[in-house]
């Protein structure tokens, strides 16, 4: 019987988080229980391919990884007796005892820990991809286009920093779950859009940042029901991730939602999406309000359907609790649908005099194309112009001069 | 785990409180310190005099350079410490945020490298 490498990384993914999440719990040290699992994958791939894949996966490696995170404890000890830490049978027995159980919330408290506020941001999406997601070094640096050697050393420190600094795992309690959950969220976002936005990097490296952002997202919204932000930000990634198939053409560069093939949509996902958003009751925070505007879009057969006093009621609820930009910049698009292209463009207008934007191309964009609307052609140009002097890459590139409409 | 909360404030700002005012404050201090002195969880807490006060040590090439003033100049100045023994940072953190400094200056959680541990990383 044979079994292929891509079958035991394929266990690999599915499992890692929620058996590293017991043994860090059980360990009380990320570097042990990585060390654990490691040891046991290491036993998988040289065993599966022999004797086949055992009919539970998980099971095995989690068996296989605490019977060798007992081992290296009694090795360690047998080597470098330490009289600060007397830990006789007795405490391994412990240790033996919280191997055995398994915690529901133990990926939850992992997801708490890998994204506490004492992190640098970027230390806290490596750490969270690396510990829950099981993206292994250079697949993380790939994604986030640094080098493996800066990635790695991130890592280090964070996990040294998780220990020194006495980062506890545990979700936190009370009031101080309502100050720590946006952080996390954010985090979780970061992922997923850097899986879905960016238009550099390998695309299947991608595709897993997203399944990855959900598959937490998911995890967190599951374990805490009460939260209706992480089921807002669940909602967001679904109704988004839905769209993915057609957001790009065949060359890879990015079609606008007005003209993309509605029928290439997922529908499963804006199924998923549109129930969990229907389930929230509070007043909708940040996520589950860009998660509406997705739901306006992913309810509208045609682009000519779309609900745009929906979608400016959105925006201006955001803008009311921080009104960034972007948002802004949203919001004009938004006006121009529903009030006609001569109401957005001095928003738009005075977004390009306050210069927060000034290096977005698509701000540019946006004002070109509202100006071509109202019949300035000429100033239209201009701007087109200015946005293609902005532009990241050649996808965007090639976008924009679509939009242009002229050769440059 | 034990740590050291740092209170760091700009002195100007305490010279320009009325005595009210700074009698409040000392108040809130007092106030979390007796908590946790109440259970145990307070190993030390000083206040300290102005950095103005301070005497500075270096030794390069043999020779031993003492300076007026704090090892650096800046906007904020170190005023006081507490030592606390708690579970995990968060604990720590709970403690720190209540200090008044947090509020106008800054309080700095550092963790305290225990002598017992094997050379920490």
């Amino acid at each position: 019987m044979t079994t292929s490498r891509d079958e035991v990384e394929r266990v690999f993914r599915a499992e890692h988080g929620r058996i590293l999440a017991s043994l860090v719990r059980a360990l009380g040290d990320l570097d042990r229980a990585e060390d654990a699992l490691a040891d046991a994958w290491a036993a998988a791939i040289e065993r599966w391919p022999r004797d086949g894949i055992p009919e539970r996966p998980g099971a095995w490696i989690t068996t296989a990884a605490r019977r060798r995170a007992v081992d290296r404890i009694r090795r360690e000890r047998r080597e470098r007796p330490s009289p600060a830490e007397p830990r006789g049978e007795e405490e391994i027995a412990m240790i033996e005892r919280r191997l055995d159980g398994e915690v529901e919330d133990d990926r939850l408290r992992l997801i708490f820990t890998c994204c506490h506020p004492s992190l640098a941001l970027e230390a806290r999406v490596a750490l969270t991809l690396r510990m829950l997601g099981g993206l292994r070094t250079p697949e993380i640096a790939r994604a986030f286009l640094v080098p493996e050697a800066t990635l790695a050393q991130r890592l280090v420190r964070a996990k040294a920093k998780v220990r020194e600094a006495g980062i506890p795992f545990e979700v936190p309690a009370g009031a101080l779950l309502a100050e720590r959950l946006p952080g996390v969220l954010t985090v979780l976002y970061l992922v997923f859009n850097e899986g879905y936005a960016a238009t550099a990097g390998e695309a299947l490296v991608r595709r897993e940042l997203c399944d990855e952002a959900i598959r937490l997202a998911r995890i967190v919204a599951d374990l805490l029901p009460g939260e209706d932000e992480a089921k807002g930000l669940l909602a967001l990634m679904l109704l988004t991730d839905a769209r993915r198939e057609a957001r790009v053409d065949e060359d890879g560069v990015p079609v606008r939602l007005e003209d993309q093939d509605r029928g290439r949509w997922d529908r499963a996902r804006i199924a998923e999406g549109l129930r969990i958003l229907d389930g929230l009751v509070r007043r909708p925070g940040p996520f589950a309000l860009q998660a509406i505007v997705a739901a306006v879009h992913a309810r509208a057969e045609r682009w000519g359907e779309t609900d745009w006093p929906t979608v400016v009621a959105a925006y201006e609820a955001l803008i009311e609790r921080h009104a960034s930009p972007v948002v802004r910049l949203n919001h004009a698009a938004a006006i121009a649908e529903r009030d006609g292209p001569a109401a957005a463009l001095p928003l738009v207008d005075a977004l390009v005099a306050e210069g927060d934007l000034a290096e977005y191309p698509y701000l540019h964009a946006a004002r070109a194309d509202l100006l071509r609307r109202v019949g300035r052609e000429e100033d239209a140009l201009v701007a087109y112009d200015r946005a293609l002097a902005r532009v990241g890459n050649d996808a965007e590139r090639r976008f924009l001069e679509r939009r242009r409409g002229r050769s440059v | 785990m034990k740590y050291l909360l740092l209170i760091h404030a700009d002195e100007k700002l305490d010279e320009a409180m009325t005595e009210a005012e700074m009698g409040e404050i000392v108040g809130e201090y007092m106030k979390v310190a007796e908590e946790l002195e109440a259970d145990g969880r307070l190993v030390a807490s000083e206040r300290l005099r102005p950095a103005a006060t301070a005497t500075t040590l270096r030794e390069r090439d043999g020779e031993l350079l003492v300076t007026d003033g704090p090892f650096a100049e800046t906007k904020e100045q170190l005023g006081g410490f507490y030592i606390v023994d708690v579970a995990d940072l968060d604990a720590a953190i709970a403690v720190a945020r209540r200090f008044p400094s947090v509020r106008y200056g800054s309080v700095e959680v550092r963790p305290i490298w225990e002598m017992s541990e094997d050379g920490g990383g």
